[in-house]
């Protein structure tokens, strides 16, 4: 099973509660260094009731293979507009302070460039609990296991429809926290239906490592679908939906408007708690 | 290694590894850095090619296939008027520009098709810079039945548009690339993006020998004929091995092909060059070994042109198929250990070449290809000056032809179309459907 970490406690507390967690993702950097992290104080606090429990916090990358149309432009402005890799630590804090748990994503190269320790150190010092590694998998964690031991970070890893049970076991047992349940094969992006992917992918989780918590990304849009999946799953990530709310509001020449982003925050809050 | 052969280059011997590892490492490079989603299809991928390898009718279909099909063996051509500029130097090429399709891409589509056929798969998507690999891709589709689609940077679908009509000819469809900087890496982000959503049926043809193991073994085993005819045709013209072998490197696939079965060979100087596009010293340049640093990009641990934080930077080069801001893992494998030597050649070094092998031996190369030219022409040249008794064999793998680089050739040598002297005769008028698609005049470089 996937080992307990800094995520844990959110989970319990969720469970507790009988429901799911609401895991959101936003790039730093986007609509700009400072207006990306109002916007996760705005997920973690949308106003009238609660908003996400962990942020998923996006590094932009040059050639993010894992993610779709959405995802893609707002990395490719944050870029443009010159997000560096240390303005995660910025948004770190910002989530930690904001009362949520803070949660990287990011791909390889920008980790190692950083320093695969150095990264590890510095973020568990900004207040981060776990990073999320699309196109890291134990395989290749040789220096990433001990670094983020030595100091005390959750590594998430993904697993996915085509993994097969060995692989399933394998990536469960090396990872801490929680585990990613890609449930549809594909790149990011919110679909309008959801399919049973998820509960059958959760199941055969389930079956081979029945005490890993499990997050399930499937491109969920709002409250309704967050539901359905928080019914069987221990977390429901949203990624881009909220983006997609920024990028309009963005274009509409108000990047500083994120009422669309409370109010979606607030919604799938919602959709988690009334799902069982 | 009974005895330290020092080759012309002072290069190290080999060091006797068999690689990659099992786990598709070249020591602290390659392996696979990827999504979950896609082990599966990467382990049947390697599955899939190691009992291919061994089994006879593999073997033998895919020979078949070389030579009835692809042209094969390819001839060496002496090039005796070229080598007048070459120092002392002779320099000998090995014409992979006269298999089908035109280039070397067609040797590692065969066998992948091959593959793709006995995994059962229906469909093949691809990545291109030049157009070479998508179209051997569709050509190899358009010959088993697969369906097929290649993914193409914007930027070099409008500098190949040959290339890209003769997809279309052939059935495949072709997306063109917007994303980034709208080249070949965007291609390759686009085609993984794609192959992660449909790798049940679909088989990913990478073109080169980067990307996540085991494609970079996988491709260098089917483009190994090239070193393995090439090795065999010195011996038995010349008596002897060739002094250095050149290729110009992109990702590489031509390269290592060119290289592979020398590698044992102390003998022999591996040269590899990079596309320095404007200079390496401006910046824009496409020459990863020379000018850039070890990260990890598409799936594998390489030198690649990056910014301090590892975001990819954008490579230049007026060579589509060099335009690539990595490098497979093998060559920088090979130059971590010394055993092969990694030069920039410029846009301008590349096109002098292009030119005057046209002239002086009526061989148009790929621009590609004319890298490895000049820089086996500076080679000559250097050797000459530091000994002037020493009279190198020099191979030097022509890895295409020159027909679909005409256009970028017209725009940097400036023609403007117009023939030299007209006689005889009143001035005929054309119908306006020839004028209308007459060549646009070149405004620029």
């Amino acid at each position: 099973m996937t080992a307990p970490g800094n995520c844990t406690p959110v989970f319990d507390r969720a469970a507790a509660e009988g429901r799911s967690v609401f895991i959101g993702y936003l790039p730093v950097g986007y609509p700009s260094v400072p207006g990306s992290l109002d916007a996760m104080r705005a997920l973690v606090s949308p106003g009238d009731g609660p908003g996400a429990d962990i942020v998923e916090i996006g590094i932009p990358y040059s050639d993010p293979m894992m993610d779709g149309v959405t995802i893609q432009r707002a990395a490719t402005r944050a870029l443009e507009r010159g997000v560096r890799v240390r303005d995660v630590l910025a948004a770190t804090e910002a989530v930690a302070a904001a009362g949520a748990t803070p949660c990287v994503m990011s791909y390889w190269n920008l980790i190692e460039q950083y320093g695969c320790d150095a990264f590890a150190r510095d973020f568990a010092n900004a207040g981060g609990a776990g990073v999320i590694t699309p196109d890291l998998t134990p395989d290749e964690a040789d220096e990433w296991t001990p670094a983020t031991d030595e100091h005390g970070v959750d590594r998430i890893y993904l697993v996915a429809p085509s993994s097969t049970d060995d692989r399933i076991a394998l990536t469960a047992g090396a990872g801490r926290g929680w585990l990613y349940a890609t449930a549809v094969m594909g790149v990011t992006g919110a679909r309008e239906t959801t399919s049973d992917a998820g509960r059958v992918l959760t199941e055969r989780i389930r079956r081979i490592s029945p005490e890993t918590r499990i997050g399930i990304g499937i491109g969920v849009s709002d409250g309704a679908q967050a539901a359905e999946i928080g019914a069987y799953a221990d977390a429901v990530i949203v990624g881009s939906a909220l983006v997609r709310t920024l990028i309009e509001a963005d274009d509409a020449g108000h990047p500083e408007d994120l009422a669309a982003l409370r109010a979606l925050s607030l919604d799938l809050a919602r959709g988690v708690r009334a799902a069982r | 290694m009974a005895e330290n052969v020092r080759n012309i280059a002072g290069q190290k011997p080999w060091d006797g590894r068999s690689m990659p590892d099992a786990r598709g490492h070249f020591d602290r490079l390659g392996g696979k850095f990827v999504p979950e989603a896609l082990y599966a299809a990467l382990a049947e991928l390697e599955e899939a090619y190691e009992k291919a390898v061994i089994d006879p009718d593999f073997v033998a279909e895919l020979d078949s296939l070389r030579v009835n099909y692809a042209g094969r063996p390819t001839p060496l051509t002496e090039a005796k008027r070229f080598s007048e500029h070459c120092g002392n130097a002779r320099i000998v090429f090995k014409r992979e520009d006269l298999n089908h399709t035109g280039s070397h891409k067609i040797n590692n589509v065969l066998g992948q098709a091959l593959l793709t056929k006995r995994m059962g798969k229906k469909r093949v998507i691809a990545e291109t810079g030049a157009g070479q690999h998508g179209v051997a891709t569709a050509t190899a589709a358009a010959l088993f039945g697969l369906e097929c689609r290649v993914y193409m940077g914007k930027v070099d679908t409008d500098r190949q548009a040959l290339n890209v009509a003769r997809m279309q000819l052939l059935g495949a469809e072709v997306i063109a690339v917007e994303s980034g900087s709208a080249t070949l890496k965007d291609a390759m982000n686009e085609a993984m993006r794609e192959w992660v959503a449909t790798v049940d049926t679909t088989h990913y043809l990478i073109g080169t020998v980067a990307g996540p193991h085991p494609f970079p073994k996988v491709v260098r085993e089917f483009q190994r004929v090239i070193s393995t005819e090439a090795r065999q045709q010195f011996l038995d013209t010349y008596g002897q091995l060739p002094d250095a072998v050149c290729a110009c490197v992109g990702g590489g696939s031509n390269a290592l092909g060119s290289f592979a079965d020398f590698i044992p060979d102390d003998s022999v100087a591996l040269y590899g060059f990079e596309a320095g596009g404007d200079g390496v010293e401006t910046g824009r340049h496409a020459a990863s070994i020379t000018g850039g640093s070890v990260g990890v990009l598409h799936g594998t641990r390489t030198y690649l042109l990056q910014d301090e934080d590892g975001q990819t930077e954008e490579s230049h080069s007026i060579s589509a198929g060099l335009d690539y801001p990595g490098v497979g893992p093998e060559h920088s494998y090979l130059h971590d250990s010394g055993r092969a030597t990694y030069e920039p050649v410029t846009d301008a070094e590349a096109m002098e070449a292009f030119q005057l092998l046209t002239q002086t031996e009526g061989l148009m190369p790929a621009i590609e290809s004319a890298h490895a030219i000049a820089g086996a022409m500076r080679l000559g040249r250097r050797i000459a000056e530091t000994d002037p008794q020493a009279r190198p064999l020099i191979m030097v793998t022509l890895s295409g032809r020159g027909d679909k680089d005409v256009r970028t050739a017209i725009r940097w040598f400036g023609l403007t179309g117009e023939v030299d002297q007209t006689m005889g005769g009143d001035p005929v008028e054309l119908p306006e459907d020839v004028t209308a698609h007459a060549e646009p005049r070149p405004e620029e470089i």
